[in-house]
Order: C-alpha cells, then sequence, then structure tokens
C-alpha cells in the first residue's frame, strides 16, 4: 500500500495532537520536577506555572502536581530555564554521553 | 458561436495585458523590469480605471511577486504576475515552490538577456535556466499566441494544479506591433470557467498546508500514511508527464470556440516528406519559415519544427516528427554553458533509443539581441549539410553564430 491513498497533492496536515508523530523521540534530555520546590505544590493552589505558559509544544499540565507528557516532551529545556523556583532539572536520557570523547 | 472578435494592432506586452484582463485575473503582483514593465503597467491601468476587478499589488521585488501570487493562489484567487530576465532569477526560489506546492500561478516571461554583462534585449537563456522547476513552458511566436497562450495556460494550470510560464520574446514581440484578434469576454468566459483551488484556508477546518516534510511517508494522527518529500516530487513529474494530454485538450477546445488551432506541442512546417528539419522555439521560430522558404527554392526538402511546449519535453512526439530526417538543424537563443544549447539536448534525449540516425547540428543564434536574419540560417544549414557529406553525426559543442 503506498501513500497515494491520502489524496493529498501538497503538503498537507491538519492540527491534532501526533500529527508528526511522537516527537518525544527526538529529545535527549528530560525535565524532571522537584516537587518540594515546585511552587504550586508548596501552595497547594494554582500559581505561578510559568513552565506551563512558556513549553513551546504545549506538553505541560496546569495540575498540582505538574504533569508533563514525556510523549511529545522534546526535552528543550525552556521550563528549567524560566522557573523562578529552579525547581526544574533536565536530566539526559539513558546512553546520552555529552562529553564522551573516544 | 462566439460573437466575434475585433482586431486590434497590439504589441506584445499589451498582448499579454488583454490575455491576462480577459482571464479575469484576481490579484497581479509585479515589479518592474525591461523589457515587461507594460505588461504591468497597462494591467494596473485596467484596475484602476475599473475595467478589471483584481487586486494589484506592487511589491518591492520580483520574489516578492511571486510570494504574493502563490499566497493569493493558496486561497483560491487567480493569480499573475510578469517579468525577464533578473527578475526571473530573483524568482528562482519561487518558482520552485510553486510548483511544490501545486499552485496554477500565471506568468508571463519576456524574454531577455541575463547579465554579465548587462543586456535588457532578447535572448532565452532566462526562462531556459529556470526549466528544471516543474513549470510547464509554452513560448509565443507571435503577439496573437501570446494572447492565446495566457487563456489557456489558466485552464492548463487550474485542471492539473501546476504553473504555467508562457514565454515570449522580449522587444522583438514584446514592443513589436502586430494585429491580433482579441476575443470577446463572454467568449473567454465560456472557455474559462472559475477556479477551483485545491487548497483553501477555512478556520472552521484548519490546515497546514507544504509543511516540514521528512524523507520518509509519516502516518499522521488519523492513521492515514501521508506523502514523503519524494511522493510529493513524484507526483508534480507525474502531473507534466500526464500534462500533454490536457494541453492538446485545451489547445483543441480553444481552436473550437475562437478559430485557432493549438491542438500540438509544436507547430509544424512541410516536415512531411522533409528530411532536414530545422528546430527553433519563439519568434525564432517564424524567421526559420522564411530561411526554409529560400531552402527549398535551392531545391532542398527542409520543413521546420517551431517548438511550442518545452516543459513537459514533448520526446515521443519529436521522435515521430524526427523520424524520416537525415539532418536536424537546431538554432538556440540559450546555451547550457559547458554543454550546449537546451533545445539540442533535449532533442537528443528525445531521439535516444529510437532509429533515428540523423545529423544533429547546434547553433547558438541571437544572444543579447543579436540579430538572427533568415540569410544566416540558411548558411547554418549549407554549412551542416556539409558536415552530412562527412558523416559526422554529432559535434561535441555547439557552433555561434556572431563575431568571434
Amino acid at each position: 500500500m503506498g501513500t497515494r491513498d491520502c489524496q493529498h497533492i501538497c503538503g498537507e496536515s491538519s492540527p491534532a495532537v501526533g500529527e508528526a508523530g511522537k516527537t518525544g523521540e527526538w529529545r535527549d534530555s528530560f525535565p524532571v520536577i522537584d516537587q518540594e520546590k515546585c511552587l504550586p505544590v508548596r501552595q497547594n493552589k494554582p500559581s505561578c506555572f510559568l513552565c506551563w505558559l512558556y513549553c513551546p509544544d504545549a506538553v505541560i499540565n496546569k495540575t498540582i502536581p505538574i504533569q508533563i507528557n514525556m510523549e511529545y516532551c522534546k526535552g528543550c529545556g525552556i521550563c528549567a530555564q524560566v522557573c523562578p523556583a529552579h525547581a526544574i532539572t533536565m536530566v539526559n536520557e539513558e546512553g546520552f554521553c555529552p562529553n564522551e570523547t573516544d | 458561436m462566439a460573437r466575434k472578435a475585433s482586431t486590434w494592432i497590439l504589441d506584445g506586452n499589451h498582448a499579454a495585458a488583454q490575455g491576462a484582463k480577459l482571464s479575469r485575473v484576481q490579484v497581479i503582483a509585479a515589479y518592474p523590469i525591461t523589457p515587461q514593465s507594460p505588461v504591468t503597467e497597462t494591467l494596473s491601468e485596467f484596475v484602476e480605471g475599473g475595467k478589471l476587478d483584481a487586486q494589484y499589488i506592487a511589491v518591492e521585488s520580483e520574489h516578492s511577486a511571486l510570494a504574493v501570487c502563490t499566497s493569493a493562489s493558496m486561497v483560491g484567487a487567480r493569480t499573475f504576475t510578469a517579468t525577464s530576465s533578473h527578475g526571473l532569477a530573483y524568482m528562482h526560489e519561487m518558482l520552485h515552490w510553486a510548483a511544490g506546492a501545486r499552485l496554477p500561478v500565471v506568468l508571463a516571461g519576456v524574454n531577455r538577456a541575463i547579465g554579465a554583462p548587462w543586456n535588457v534585449l532578447n535572448d532565452q537563456q532566462d526562462s531556459i535556466s529556470q526549466r528544471d522547476t516543474g513549470w510547464i513552458q509554452i513560448y509565443a511566436r507571435n503577439n496573437q499566441e501570446i494572447l492565446d497562450s495566457i487563456i489557456q495556460a489558466y485552464k492548463i494550470a487550474e485542471s492539473i494544479y501546476v504553473p504555467v510560464m508562457v514565454c515570449y520574446d522580449g522587444y522583438v514581440l514584446s514592443h513589436t506591433e502586430m494585429p491580433v484578434d482579441v476575443p470577446s469576454q463572454e467568449a473567454v468566459d465560456r472557455f474559462l470557467p472559475p477556479y477551483k483551488p485545491h487548497t483553501i484556508l477555512d478556520p472552521a477546518n484548519p490546515k497546514n498546508y507544504n509543511l516540514v516534510t521528512l524523507a520518509n511517508p509519516r502516518i499522521n494522527a488519523e492513521g492515514v500514511l501521508c506523502h514523503g518529500y519524494m511522493e510529493l516530487r513524484y507526483l508534480l513529474q507525474e502531473a507534466l508527464q500526464d500534462s500533454r494530454e490536457m494541453i492538446i485538450k485545451v489547445g483543441q477546445e480553444f481552436g473550437e470556440l475562437f478559430g485557432r488551432s493549438y491542438a500540438n506541442m509544436f507547430w509544424e512546417n512541410r516536415l512531411d516528406g522533409a528530411d532536414i528539419v530545422i528546430v527553433a522555439m519563439g519568434s525564432l521560430a517564424m524567421e526559420a519559415i522564411v530561411a526554409a522558404d529560400m531552402l527549398r527554392e535551392a531545391g532542398h526538402k527542409v520543413g521546420v519544427l517551431g517548438l511550442r511546449v518545452f516543459r513537459p519535453f514533448p520526446k515521443a512526439d519529436v521522435m515521430k516528427a524526427l523520424k524520416k530526417s537525415r539532418l536536424v538543424v537546431i538554432f538556440d537563443k540559450n546555451i547550457s554553458y559547458g554543454l550546449e544549447g537546451a533545445t539540442c539536448s533535449e532533442i537528443k534525449s528525445a531521439l535516444y533509443g529510437s532509429s533515428v540516425r540523423a545529423v544533429i547540428r547546434n547553433f547558438i543564434v541571437g544572444l543579447g539581441g543579436r540579430d538572427v536574419k533568415a540569410r544566416e540560417l540558411v548558411d547554418a544549414v549549407n554549412k551542416s549539410l556539409l558536415s552530412v557529406k562527412e558523416g559526422d553525426l554529432n559535434k561535441e559543442y555547439p557552433e555561434w553564430i556572431c563575431g568571434i
């Protein structure tokens, strides 16, 4: 079965979750939230949520505790950069060694 | 039968403008360049004077002109632009884009030499240089064909979603007045229905067109296997390969309604029974007929193949037309530097695998507006005939008719 069935004659897509596939597979590091530092968790009420606001892929939910959709998180690290409580750390994916030399 | 057309004295640029006006173009975006400027100046006067219901957008460059045309075409407008030489070169990236996006933009290419050095006069290097972009390319021999080809261009483009370039020689045609039958608007309306776009921007059904497309096909969120880059580009080539049928059909329909048939990929002049064929494109094809007359008087059986559709290149038709030839003399107003004239290469490509064993000779003529006289074409054919005697099928490089 070829691609002709899609009936597109030019590049075409509709907005949908996962339209470009599981883009989480692209990342080499992932965000880890320290719940003791995260402001909404500490205050136990909706507040801050700057990570949600800045996430370019909209994979962060405004929940307490904050949830990040790891199927689509590309590991850009913007959430870690903007968190005012420094609650987010980027951790390398297993097998990714940035300083490895032969 | 269509209401009788009236005959006007028009230069090529005004013929092109009339063609666009009669085609009821909706968006015109253009930047001036010699010798094209009168086309779009005339169209802007039509718009300003309320004679053409269109948006005229004066952009700051030819690149922008085609960018505006492609954008307008994406949202369903029938668009037009015109340019030459450096302007066409400036549009190069967008030419690729329009073809890949499958947008039926029509462009009038007024053939002008390209620098360095600066030259505003005629040759066909500019449009020949764009032959790889995926546009249909049609060459006009005279001002009637310019007007007619633009109208047909919209019908072809909008039927198969491939952009079309109508090329005509700068100054030789663009600034030379000839009698032209200008069809009535009612007749053109009957021939050319409104544009039905294949893409439409609709907030109720949002889509992303011509997005980043990876090498491999991908499964979208609905589970449908979508084209990768290569598949989309295959479809463009397929559309061009199949376009011959539509080009001929539109040419035939045009003939039925307006009395001038374009049901061909090239104009044949006394090809039947000719063993010497002259190949030329654009206004040069008319000069070639004069040369053929002179050669016939001298007893040679000469025919002229006036190439009309350069892309898609009519390989099968050319092979058939040249079957009985023993000498093919190809005049090119262009050259692919390091090799030979483009038409020559393409004719050789068409003949590969056939039983045709004709001698092929290529002459580069008319660059930078150098006048080409029928006498010179005759001399070139006679010179080529001498090499037929020597049994020399092919020369490594073309000869040039110039002052070197």
